[in-house]
């Protein structure tokens, strides 16, 4: 199913089942595996990918992911927005700690992802929902 | 939904997963994996995860629940094959596994559950036996 | 901040009609100032090809370094430094090259006369600034280069991970531990582990000459990671002064055995796995 695709596009994924969160991690796999991330870096950024897709799923209700390959100079990196418009999170601060769950996680799906990728931003509200942007590049 | 096979080989319960696993194929085999368990009545239960190119925190929690389970049901887990690559994201992400017993491959990991096994037969106070275990 | 037309064929003319003493009081200007380090043919021929490059560029029109005509000049300018910043000059010895052109140009004008000879100059001298500004910024991007060439040939030297015993690695650590090393090293005794199907690692840290929090943790997390994959690591040659710094730090080595010297090592392992070594009385475990 990764066959094929155009990696100068971004490249849109819909969240709505646990099937989705499968082909998230397979096409940030493949993204990371075109921008020449080392095998540890192409390991990090899925198992990263693959919290957030499921934090999407199961606290945003659903929503979507896109993957981007961008570029710095010399190097290359993978960029993933993950957009839901569900209740947004209410304390960010203690959503961030280790060991911190509302559902029935272990708690480490954001503290652990950001500690797994390059940079990490969220913007959350009860408006729009939450909206987690996050980037790997390679070495 | 596809489902993880599940062999026996003599006393202990082979599950070697290789598909990247949805959430509710982890979930359908940790309920498998208990009945079959309770079915055999084996002692061992080794989880090979060669072919797994991530463990996230679901999936790393369902080992440990699997652990747990069969702990219960008076079997021991190992589960072996983890790649250094997933070794070392599930340090970054935290993720330590308590309580599950790691080999290298399935190999020495039926030497595990063959030492243990053999411990709980004729028990002995000697040096610490479980050197090989890989959790504290 | 292109010379318009007429600027440009100006300024080509000056160059190309005192070609002789134009290059030659160039290169004598760049020679003081790099004091013999290259020979005055080198420079010479150098200076040529930049003149060359210039006046050929100035004859097609307008000059404007970033335009497709200019391509000849910009190659000429990368061609120098490139091969100044191998030679190990510092950037303000490749770019005085450049600017050198000024005070020729300066002399020619002051002779030349003429009602635009001002302007002529202030336009003239804001192109060599460009010029000489691309020279910098191409140095510097070879420099860079180099670095990371190097840091990758230092990776690559970096630590081999040595088969001790059956089933038994060690690895020796030599030198400083950075983040990026580290990692080399802790994927590489992983995979070790997993090719030689050894449940031992043995990192060696006596060459080590310092440990700070960040290489401690470093180390702790490859001890981590192995366990997960069903390995044991044992550290050994801690030195007293990293000793005391762990625990001034209070670092936890937690439960990873820590052994005086490999040799310790080794025979811990060994004992563990039921290989008896010569210090104990044989004995036959169950």
């Amino acid at each position: 199913m990764t066959a094929g695709i155009d990696l100068g596009q971004p490249q849109a994924q819909s969240v709505r089942s646990d099937e989705d969160v499968v082909r998230v991690r397979q096409l940030v796999r493949a993204v990371a595996v075109a921008s020449k991330l080392s095998l540890v870096d192409q390991t990090k950024v899925v198992t990263a990918a693959s919290e957030l897709a499921r934090n999407t799923l199961v606290y945003g209700g659903g929503g979507s992911v896109e993957v981007t390959v961008v570029e710095n100079g010399r190097r290359k990196g993978v960029q993933i927005v993950f957009a839901d418009s569900g209740p947004g999170i209410a304390d960010l601060d203690l959503a961030m700690t280790d060991g911190y769950t509302s559902g029935g996680g272990l708690g480490l799906g954001l503290s652990g992802s950001r500690r797994l990728v390059d940079e990490f931003q969220i913007e959350t509200s009860v408006e729009t929902g939450t909206r987690i942007t996050v980037t790997k590049w390679s070495r | 939904m596809e489902r993880v096979p599940i062999l026996k080989i003599g006393d202990i319960l082979l599950v070697s997963i290789q598909l990247d696993m949805s959430d509710q194929t982890a979930v359908q085999l940790q309920e498998d994996l208990a009945e079959r368990i309770v079915a055999t009545g084996c002692h061992g239960v080794i989880i090979d995860i060669t072919a797994l190119d991530i463990v996230d925190s679901f999936v790393g929690r369902m080992l440990s629940t699997i652990a747990s389970i069969s702990k219960v049901l008076d079997a021991e887990t190992v589960v072996v094959g983890m790649r250094p690559a997933v070794a070392i994201t599930l340090v970054e992400l935290g993720l330590s596994l308590n309580g599950i017993r790691t080999a290298l491959n399935v190999e020495r990991g039926m030497e595990l559950i063959a030492a243990a096994h053999a411990d709980e037969l004729d028990y002995q106070l000697d040096d610490d036996p479980d050197a090989e275990t890989a959790t504290p | 901040m292109a010379l318009s037309t007429e600027e440009s064929g100006r300024f080509a003319a000056l160059l190309s009609g005192q070609d002789e003493r134009v290059t030659t009081r160039w290169t004598e200007i760049v020679t003081s100032s790099l004091r013999g380090r290259l020979s005055q043919a080198e420079l010479r021929r150098q200076v040529q090809d930049l003149h060359r490059a210039i006046v050929s560029t100035g004859e097609q029109g307008i000059i404007e370094l970033s335009a497709d005509s200019a391509a000849e000049l910009r190659a000429a300018l990368s061609e120098l430094s490139r091969g100044r910043a191998r030679q190990g000059f510092s950037a303000t010895e490749t770019t005085v090259s450049i600017f050198a052109l000024k005070d020729v140009l300066a002399e020619l004008v002051q002779e030349s006369g003429g009602p635009n000879a001002l302007q002529d100059y202030v336009a003239f001298s804001k192109l060599v600034d460009e010029m000489g500004l691309f020279t910098f910024e191409s140095f510097v991007r070879t420099r860079e280069s180099l670095i990371a060439d190097q840091a990758e040939q230092l990776l690559e030297l970096s630590t081999p991970v040595v088969k001790l015993w059956e089933g038994v690695v060690a690895v020796p650590l030599v030198g400083t531990l950075d983040s990026a090393r580290a990692q080399v090293v802790m994927e590489r005794l992983l995979q070790t582990l997993v090719d030689t199907s050894s449940p031992y690692a043995i990192i060696d840290i006596t060459g080590v000459p310092a440990v700070d929090t960040q290489v401690a943790q470093h180390i702790l997390k490859t001890v981590v990671a192995a366990r997960l994959m069903g390995a044991d690591c044992i550290i050994s040659g801690i030195r007293p002064q990293i000793a005391q710094t762990i625990v001034a730090l209070g670092i936890e080595f937690g439960d990873i055995a820590t052994k005086a010297s490999l040799a310790d090592a080794l025979r811990h392992v060994l004992r563990l796995n039921g290989v008896e070594t010569a210090r104990r009385q044989p004995r036959r475990d169950a």
